[in-house]
């Protein structure tokens, strides 16, 4: 049933994409050949739009562009000039580690705050840290980054302005260490917004569960502070934490595009803009397909983290 | 706790901050439209100026003063932001409705749509949309219209259900009254503080969505005096160590993101709604 | 000598209402009760009247926002918030309501564990658990798999394992069928048989009568009496306070009249006796202060009527 209701959704937002696309008044073929418009007469326009049969009706163009998906064919990117699976599959690799790491960080951090948050309630800590979280709600993500571009690579100079690589070396030279320095600031700009969330989450559900029956219960026994945390409160509060950071993979998506675009870092995010400023449609095709299927991803390991670790899902259903 | 604080309750409290909020905000706004053109015109001897009291945000490299650009932008921003929550709150009061009153196939295909916006990134589909429109004013507008209104549909969709099932409702149905007089007399009243508060709380997102839009090329014209197009600027500079640029923007943004913010969640407080909107 | 004394008890809680007001909301009024080792003591009273606040209160676990005053001694020594927390799970235990007490994510084996306070806890869990008939395969259930019976002895198991003094059992027997019901009785009255103070609070007179020693008639807040269970009978003649005898009356066995009129709402409790309004036997003295509570033929009420 899930299955099926996703498998709409899949061909739908294919079929909504392209007609969008194709609608959009920007010419892929200007886009395409971009300056040199001007060299280009009719004739050779026309070879062009053959080629990449922007002459058909849309509905054969869709079932064309469609059929060579399920082949996995996704086309070829214009501004790249390399096939488009090929330009996200490399692009993927950068963007996986940038998000991965701030997906931790930003959990792990967020989480604990939430924590401390919770047990401290209402004390100046909590409060402090229930300012921060909304201030950070309110937040521009792009600007985050340029504040910690200003400080960490301008002012102090510990890291390079951009660029996933160093300009001007060759691919091959590229070392360990010099991706880690580039990767440093846009995954610290993205796990600094990505905590807010995580973080007032786990608050309220700690304190929902903090004024539980069975947390009274466990007080009437005897248990307070640390002991009755460990006991009862993380292993009631962890498995929606982790649900729903499985579940922010759009929000974690959204803020790499920013990010990416403000330390030039060469991920899918940049990728993105690229093609939409610069009417890339198979690769900006590709790109909502692409970052859909993350998205599903996401949900689907937030589902079975539910089925797996809660007891009541796990066991419930074989009794 | 401070005592002033303990004397008022947490409802006095929302209304003072509410009454501070909107006041902050017209200031703003006030500022924003009343602002001479002039200043933000070509002045190559006040060029790449840092913060100074003439200046008090600086100037940028065409010697135009950040203060006045901001303000306006801010502007700018709030008017695309409110036509585009609206439009999101419109989209969202319909759909909700319907998936609620009209049976269990369009609620289907509300559920089935709400699941569609929500499985593609929100920036993806923004870009998309603002491509499909070759970019600018009426792509944001659409893009922030069409990516907002999930949320708050599924909270007017409980809400009407739940009216539906009230027995004043039950009672007025059983007295033969119209479906139209039912909708209009218990049931619009009903759910119009919860799309207000709803449309306040979209307000913010609006704001920032357009912005990170803009910022990345595919919003805003760059003639436009917008935030997002400011700060993308700036990038250019930042080498150069001139942090004005970015930084008193940005900073203006998130602080009228926040207000609007506080804004919505204080009316919701003064006007008992409990829903959670997140 | 009573081994837990409450003087003068009340519990009030600051709340929010309408508008911009803010309102104390009194719940427990001046309560007296006392519960000696080897008795069960019935606190009854109709559902929502705060009974529930009067264990909380003893066991320290009252809300944050909830004002106390009065005395509550233990073992003749009050019962301060430093001696609550060392003494709670301890010497006095709490049987909760329900299976929504016991944490939804960890197996009922290794809760009741927790209440353990001598070493080797798993001997002692397997053990009372045998005691109440709960096989093998139960510890290594979640709550959400336990049938109401076993619930019911798993809660009762929690507070036995800890071989506390003073049992505090909340409606241990709402909800649950009558068999149920006798075997949770038995097993409170076989506490009280080895020594153990029981204090039963409960809406149930009916299960009440059956295994109390004494019983205190919570109204509004307040214990309005306390008689000697065998008062309990024939037209109530015997009974001090014209509430028990209306509360006895009102039983279907007996003449089944309800009491006309209900409660008072804590947030509005009247300025005299508390069930004045509803009382045939009123006089204007009545409205005139609360009254005390004073010792009657072997029981005490809080009436200035009561003869």
């Amino acid at each position: 049933m899930k299955s099926i209701r996703m498998a709409t959704l899949l061909v739908a937002i294919c079929f909504i994409s392209f007609l969008l696309i194709k609608n959009s008044p920007i010419d892929p073929i200007q886009a395409y050949i971009g300056a040199d418009m001007l060299n280009v007469g009719s004739e050779q326009r026309e070879k062009i739009a053959e080629y990449w049969g922007l002459n058909e009706p849309i509905m054969v163009q869709f079932f064309n562009w469609g059929s060579a998906l399920l082949a996995g064919d996704m086309g070829t990117s214009m501004i790249y000039r390399q096939p488009v699976s090929e330009v996200i599959g490399e692009r993927f690799v950068h963007s996986v580690v940038l998000m991965l790491t701030a997906w931790i960080f930003s959990g792990v951090i967020g989480f604990t705050m939430g924590v401390v948050a919770a047990m401290k309630r209402d004390t100046w800590i909590d409060r402090s840290m229930k300012w921060y979280c909304y201030m950070l709600a309110s937040t521009p993500t792009f600007w985050m980054g340029l504040l910690v571009l200003i400080v960490f690579a301008v002012w102090l100079g510990w890291f390079p302005i951009g660029l996933g690589v160093p300009a001007g070396v060759l691919a091959k030279d590229v070392t360990t260490v010099d991706q880690l320095k580039h990767l440093i600031l846009p995954a610290m700009t993205l796990s600094i917004v990505g905590v807010g969330n995580v973080a007032l989450h786990t608050r309220q559900k700690l304190i929902d569960v903090l004024g539980s029956e069975y947390i009274l219960f466990a007080r009437a026994r005897g248990e307070w502070g640390f002991i009755l945390f460990w006991r009862h409160g993380l292993r009631n509060i962890v498995i929606p934490a982790l649900t729903l950071q499985f579940a922010a993979f759009s929000e974690l998506f959204g803020g790499a595009v920013l990010t990416e675009q403000v330390f030039s870092y060469p991920g899918l995010g940049q990728a993105t803009v690229e093609a939409g400023l610069r009417g890339d449609v198979p690769l900006l095709l590709g790109l909502v397909l692409f970052s859909t299927m993350f998205v599903f991803g996401g949900n689907l390991i937030a589902d079975l983290i539910y089925r797996l670790l809660d007891p009541r899902m796990r066991e419930g259903r074989s009794r | 706790m401070m005592p002033t604080l303990t004397l008022l309750n947490k409802k006095q409290r929302a209304l003072i901050v509410t009454i501070l909020a909107i006041v902050f905000l017209m200031i703003v706004i006030v500022i924003g439209v009343v602002l001479d053109k002039e200043s933000i015109s070509t002045n190559l001897k006040h060029r790449n100026a840092s913060p100074t009291f003439e200046h008090p945000f600086g100037t940028d490299w065409l010697g135009r003063d950040m203060f006045s650009r901001t303000f306006m932008g801010i502007s700018l921003s709030i008017g695309v932001g409110l036509i585009g929550a609206f439009g999101s709150t419109l989209i969202a009061t319909i759909l909700g409705v319907i998936s609620a009153t009209m049976g269990k196939t369009a609620d289907r295909i509300v559920s089935w749509l709400i699941d569609l916006f929500l499985s593609v990134p929100h920036l993806v589909t923004l870009i998309l949309i603002a491509f499909t429109f070759g970019g600018g004013f009426k792509g944001i507008v659409i893009g922030i219209a069409l990516t907002h209104w999930p949320s708050l549909a599924r909270i007017i969709r409980a809400e009407v259900m739940q009216i539906r099932s009230a027995e004043f409702v039950q009672i007025s149905r059983k007295m033969g009254k119209s479906s139209w007089w039912i909708a209009t007399k218990h049931i619009f009243p009903h759910i119009l503080p919860q799309i207000l508060v709803g449309f306040m709380l979209l307000f913010p997102h609006a704001i920032l969505h357009e912005a990170a839009v803009t910022f990345l090329g595919l919003g805003l014209s760059p003639h436009e005096p917008a935030i997002g197009i400011i700060l993308s600027e700036s990038m250019k500079y930042l080498s150069a160590g001139m942090w004005w640029l970015a930084f008193f923007p940005g900073l203006c943004l998130l602080f009228i993101v926040r207000t609007f913010d506080m804004l919505g969640e204080n009316i919701r407080i003064l006007m008992d709604i409990n829903i959670d909107h997140k | 000598m009573p081994i837990l004394e409450v003087e003068n008890l009340s519990v009030s809680f600051k709340k929010y209402t309408r508008g911009f007001k803010q309102t104390k909301s009194t719940v427990i009024t001046s309560l007296d009760v006392t519960v000696e080792a080897g008795e069960i003591l019935a606190v009854v009273g109709a559902s929502g009247s705060g009974k529930s606040l009067l264990a909380h209160a003893i066991l320290g676990i009252l809300p944050s926002n909830a004002i106390t005053s009065g005395v509550i001694k233990y073992g003749g020594e009050e019962l301060t918030p430093a001696r609550q927390s060392v003494l709670s799970g301890k010497e006095l235990a709490l049987i909760p309501q329900s299976v929504n007490y016991l944490d939804p994510l960890m197996r009922v084996g290794s809760q009741v564990r927790t209440s353990v306070k001598k070493e080797n806890a798993i001997a002692a869990q397997r053990e009372v658990f045998q005691r109440y008939h709960l096989n093998a395969g139960v510890e290594k259930m979640y709550p959400f798999q336990l049938s109401g019976g076993m619930a019911r002895r798993t809660l009762l198991a929690t507070a036995m394992v800890s071989g506390a003094r003073v049992i505090i059992a909340d409606e241990p027997t709402p909800g649950l069928d009558s068999v149920v019901i006798v075997e949770a009785l038995n097993h409170l009255k076989e506490s009280a048989v080895n020594g153990c103070a029981v204090m039963l609070i409960t809406h149930d007179i009916e299960s009440a009568l059956q295994v109390a020693d004494r019983i205190a008639v919570f109204y509004a807040g307040t214990t309005v009496e306390i008689s000697p269970v065998e008062h309990f009978n024939g037209n109530g003649e015997q009974l001090r306070h014209p509430y028990s005898k209306a509360l006895w009356r009102a039983l279907p066995q007996n003449d089944f009249i309800p009491i006309k009129g209900s409660q008072p709402r804590p947030s509005q409790l009247p300025s005299g006796c508390l069930f004045a309004p509803r009382c045939e036997m009123a006089t204007p003295d009545c409205e005139q202060e609360r009254p005390a509570m004073r010792n009657l033929r072997n029981g005490m009420v809080r009436c200035i009527h009561a003869t």
